[in-house]
């Protein structure tokens, strides 16, 4: 923003002057007086209060003394719910010994009930009731009776563990999820003494949101299953972090004790997360300390057996197999941008190859164009969304695959009532809660559908990865966005693909956006890396690379953290990776690892530093949160390209962010776009429905595993279909059906919802409902559905 | 370094040749305090009289008097004398009278330590494996006597009286590790009417009729089915 824009808003905003302990302030009409005060550094005691949720004036904690020219309130009055008005005194417990008074009385009378076990109580040592109670309280109780009890700890999910006892009835965590997280799966039950924080018994708290009521808790009466009695806040090594779970960026902080990690809670970036994150980014993390975590190299050895190597005697065979072979480099979606790098930089200079793709996925070339010609290097960004007058959402389910763009867009439905337009097969449930329009179309007749939206310059169109899946969505959403002026952003799943994109890891495209097939990019690239040419043409994608494997003529593979079973045909890219050399950069033994030649163990995300790119090309930067042996995949990938002879010369992150930063972005002409036109769909016989899907959040996805807590909150599996399929099929909801086609078969629990006629929709990766590992498809193609 | 072949032949005189000098001169008077020399000398043996001889006995009279006195020392490692009631040593972890552990691993006595010679590790007790009433148990739980100097703070911040110090100051050993102690050594021995955990609670009771001291004894029902 520029100062004359500021300028200009500030101008805008009507601006009151209070008086607040004799102190005069001028704050924007409509403030809060506790957030008056703030702005002076008077802190008023609050429990209740949260700048990001509605006031509610619960607790009561927060009484001052307020009067407004010159006629005073009769009573103290609390200072959260009280806008500021003109001619407002305030006297606050520092001035008015009547405020002081009433607040003292207030937290007498919290403290009554309250079991004051802080020494064995997990919030005690960053608790806001604890250290209120040392500046505000007393240190006598005048109460002598029993205090009330209740059963402790309730499960009010598998991962939220509720002690009555200790709660304040501030409703943060009611309101939270009311208003913020759109669940309200909680509220407060009974009144009097008996009031308390309940669930519906037949409905847990199965919120993805429910890690922020226990951040947010201001005593210990929510707490985390997982680290319930772990440690004290005192014991913990915090470090601040980035969220590798998905692209919405997230900052966090992560708290290691003893070298593991006991939590992570969501940081405070007001222009992304603002202080929310989920419960996958929150509780996530076991993966890194599982038992089976690969510590040292592996070699396959003549007998065709896995055996523990050195690291010189691995870094050799990786660099014997590779040498003078045609080779392809798959990049995992976790890849940090300068892992990313490197894997781009190695496959130009060490690999001499295009042949390197990011997306492992199930994707396609008119998504490659797609990206080179609107996304590499564009910056939409979470304020596009504030300011927007509409959200078009393509082949994109929020709350399942970017939760915080879900909060975000959620926030200005609320507060405006902005306009979501989603374009998918089936309503879902996050899509309901924005109350947005549902165009429901056949899976692969997106483009149409798309064509057919009306919007506004001052749109946003949010597109997913899995636009790719239908043939010509993409075109139709450039075409669209072409006409109307609106902005497109692409919310990819993964948290390395934005940086991946923009590192180079795709076979179109070097580091910083440059076309490889523009002579003009090539030298750019050339003269920042000190080579003397570097392969023209556009390589093979991800796909492609499978199937050139498969015919021979690619014989080594680089296959850094890619799961071969979240592509289509992945039964190929299997028979593909046994025939070919490869080499494995994992942190855990995957599907891969069986079949790798040479297995090099890397670093975990808290293991190492480095930087991820959130869908709005914003870079997110971490460091090392536990101290770890393990190595960042660039500093592998820079021993192996020295022991071929053609070094990439990244001894470090450090090195590799540098480098990176220095190339900058191509400021040249950005690849064109070429339309794809949507096929048509093919007719559809007895039984037969066209396939689609997405992951959920909470799933079997391999970041999630040894985390139990976390899973038990998972949205179970089942098949949705139409009533008018459910009538044909004669079901009913939670009865079997058996969806098949040539490679397998799922049987699942059906659920009639709202979804096209001629569509069936099973989650992709959930637990007994792994499509593309059974069905070998994930989107569009067409299935057998019967009664099973 | 001075070789001292040429500080002897400098011109500066040395230390020895200063004494040689002034030989007839007291010492003391030439350090320039008394060391009472000259006293030793006014007193000495051979200028003995009867009343030197008196304070000799007097001396002697003191050593006479001490042999009818009861002798304060004991033939200690043979012989064990018991120790003030409250003696700070070796620590216990006690039991409830059933037989469960008190400790709820809190790690709040190895946060009181002032030594840092505590170190615990909770788990959590399920229904299979349970070792206290309650939530969590102590699974791992150390004290490094080579670190503990017995203040007893830790007692104090025990907050289920799981944690007492024995008056046992026995606690000399020939190697460090044998110096930190376990679980199992610090353990209170299983008393009458105690089962060894892990086993379940006293039926119709909770932990707080445990803190209450309401369990008198193992119940029949506890003892784990095999």
């Amino acid at each position: 923003m520029t100062t004359a824009q500021e300028d200009k808003t500030t101008a805008m905003v009507d601006l009151i002057t209070v008086v607040i302990d004799g102190f005069e302030v001028s704050v924007p009409k409509g403030t809060l007086v506790i957030r008056a005060a703030e702005k002076l550094g008077i802190q008023i005691p609050r429990f209740c209060d949260h700048p990001l949720l509605d006031p509610v004036g619960a607790c009561r904690q927060c009484l001052v003394e307020i009067e407004i020219n010159g006629r005073a309130f009769p009573k103290p009055q609390a200072s959260c719910t009280i806008p500021v008005e003109p001619g407002m005194i305030v006297k606050t417990q520092l001035t008015s010994p009547v405020a002081e008074k009433a607040q003292r009385g207030v937290m007498e009378f919290l403290l009554i009930n309250h079991p004051l076990d802080c020494p064995v109580c997990d919030k005690g040592g960053e608790c806001p009731l604890q250290n209120q109670a040392m500046s505000t309280g007393q240190a006598d109780t005048r109460f002598t009776g029993t205090k009330r009890i209740f059963e402790k700890p309730i499960n009010i999910s598998s991962q939220v563990l509720l002690d009555r006892e200790r709660c304040v009835l501030c409703a943060r965590c009611t309101r939270f999820s009311d208003q913020i997280a759109g669940d309200p799966f909680i509220t407060l039950n009974e009144r009097g003494a008996l009031q308390q924080v309940g669930i519906y018994e037949k409905q847990p708290f199965e919120s993805y949101f429910s890690g922020n009521t226990v951040q947010i808790c201001p005593v210990g009466a929510l707490t985390g299953a997982s680290y319930r009695f772990r440690a004290r806040p005192f014991d913990l090594v915090s470090t601040p972090s980035a969220c590798e779970h998905c692209a919405s960026g997230c900052s966090l902080r992560t708290d290691v004790r003893r070298g593991k990690t006991l939590r992570r809670l969501a940081g405070d970036d007001s222009t992304v997360n603002e202080e929310w994150n989920c419960d996958k980014g929150r509780w996530a993390f076991k993966y890194v300390t599982a038992n089976d975590r690969l510590t040292q190299p592996l070699v396959r050895d003549a007998a065709g057996d896995l055996q523990p190597a050195s690291w010189p005697e691995a870094i050799a065979a990786a660099a014997a197999g590779l040498q003078g072979k045609r080779a392809g480099v798959l990049v995992g979606g976790r890849a940090t941008v300068e892992d990313a790098y490197a894997y781009a930089k190695f496959a130009r200079i060490s690999l001499g190859t295009n042949d390197i793709d990011f997306r492992s996925r199930v994707s396609s070339t008119e998504e490659r164009d797609f990206l080179a010609a609107k996304v590499v290097g564009s910056n939409p960004s979470y304020q596009d969304i504030d300011k927007s007058d509409a959200v078009l959402l393509v082949g994109f389910e929020p709350e399942e695959e970017s939760p915080i763009v879900f909060l975000r867009i959620n926030k200005q439905v609320r507060k405006r009532g902005l306009k979501v337009v989603a374009i998918a097969s089936k309503l879902s449930v996050g899509n309901a809660k924005l109350r947005a329009t549902f165009v429901c179309v056949s899976p692969g007749a997106e483009a149409a559908a798309i064509a057919a939206q009306e919007l506004s310059a001052m749109s946003v169109i949010l597109v997913g990865e899995r636009a790719s899946e239908s043939a010509g969505a993409l075109s139709a959403v450039v075409a669209l966005a072409e006409k109307s002026g609106a902005t497109i952003a692409w919310i990819p799943r993964r948290a390395g693909e934005r940086g991946a994109l923009d590192a180079g890891a795709i076979a179109n495209l070097l580091p910083g956006g440059r076309p490889v097939d523009v002579a003009a990019a090539r030298i750019d690239m050339q003269t920042a890396w000190g080579v003397d040419a570097l392969p023209s043409g556009v390589g093979a994608d991800a796909q492609q690379i499978i199937s050139l494997a498969m015919s021979g003529d690619i014989q080594a593979l680089v296959v850094g953290g890619v799961d071969p079973l979240d592509a289509e045909k992945s039964h190929d890219a299997l028979v593909a990776m046994k025939n070919t050399f490869v080499v494995s950069l994992e942190i855990r033994p995957s599907a891969v690892t069986k079949i790798a030649d040479v297995v090099l163990p890397v670093a975990a995300v808290t293991e190492k530093s480095g930087s991820f790119m959130s869908w709005e090309g914003r870079a997110r930067s971490f460091d090392a949160a536990v101290d770890s042996l393990q190595r960042s995949d660039v500093r592998i990938l820079s021993m192996i390209s020295e022991e071929m002879s053609r070094p990439i010369g990244l001894s470090s992150v450090t090195a590799a962010a540098k480098e990176f930063a220095s190339i900058g972005m191509w400021d040249g002409e950005k690849a064109k776009f070429v339309s794809v036109v949507a096929p048509a769909l093919v007719t559809l016989g007895v039984n037969e429905a066209r396939l689609t899907s997405w992951r959920r959040l909470l799933d079997s996805g391999s970041l999630q595993d040894g985390e139990e807590n976390l899973a038990g909150t998972a949205r179970k599996a089942v098949a949705i279909i139409s009533p008018s399929r459910a009538a044909q099929l004669g079901v009913v909801d939670g009865d079997a059906i058996r969806i098949s086609n040539s490679h397998g078969a799922i049987v699942l629990p059906s659920f009639i919802e709202s979804i096209s006629d001629d569509a069936v929709w099973m989650s992709r990766n959930s637990q007994g409902s792994h499509l593309l590992a059974t069905l070998s498809v994930a989107s569009g193609a067409v299935v057998t559905v019967v009664r099973d | 370094m001075v070789d001292p072949q040429d500080l002897s032949s400098s011109e500066a005189p040395n230390e020895f040749s200063e004494v040689s000098e002034v030989s007839n001169v007291p010492p003391s008077s030439l350090l320039g305090r008394d060391l009472g020399l000259a006293a030793a000398q006014s007193v000495g043996v051979s200028t003995a009289g009867a009343r030197s001889f008196g304070k000799q006995l007097g001396g002697f009279w003191v050593t006479f008097k001490a042999m009818f006195k009861k002798p304060t020392t004991i033939e200690y490692p043979e012989v064990k004398e018991p120790t003030a009631e409250r003696f700070h040593g070796r620590h216990q972890l006690n039991r409830h009278p059933d037989g469960l552990e008190k400790c709820i691993g809190c790690e709040l006595c190895a946060w009181a330590c002032p030594a840092d010679a505590i170190y615990v590790e909770g788990e959590s007790n399920t229904e299979e494996n349970r070792m206290s009433p309650g939530e969590r148990y102590g699974k791992v739980y150390q004290i490094n006597y080579l670190r503990c100097i017995f203040c007893g703070l830790c007692i104090e911040a025990c907050p289920t009286r799981a944690l007492t110090m024995t008056n046992e100051y026995e606690l000399a050993d020939d190697s460090r590790s044998k110096l930190i102690f376990e679980k199992a050594d610090l353990l209170a021995p299983l008393r009458q009417g105690m089962l060894m955990p892990p086993h379940p609670m006293y039926p119709d009771m909770d932990e707080s009729n445990y803190y209450k001291g309401e369990v008198p004894g193992a119940h029949p029902s506890q003892e784990v089915q095999p």
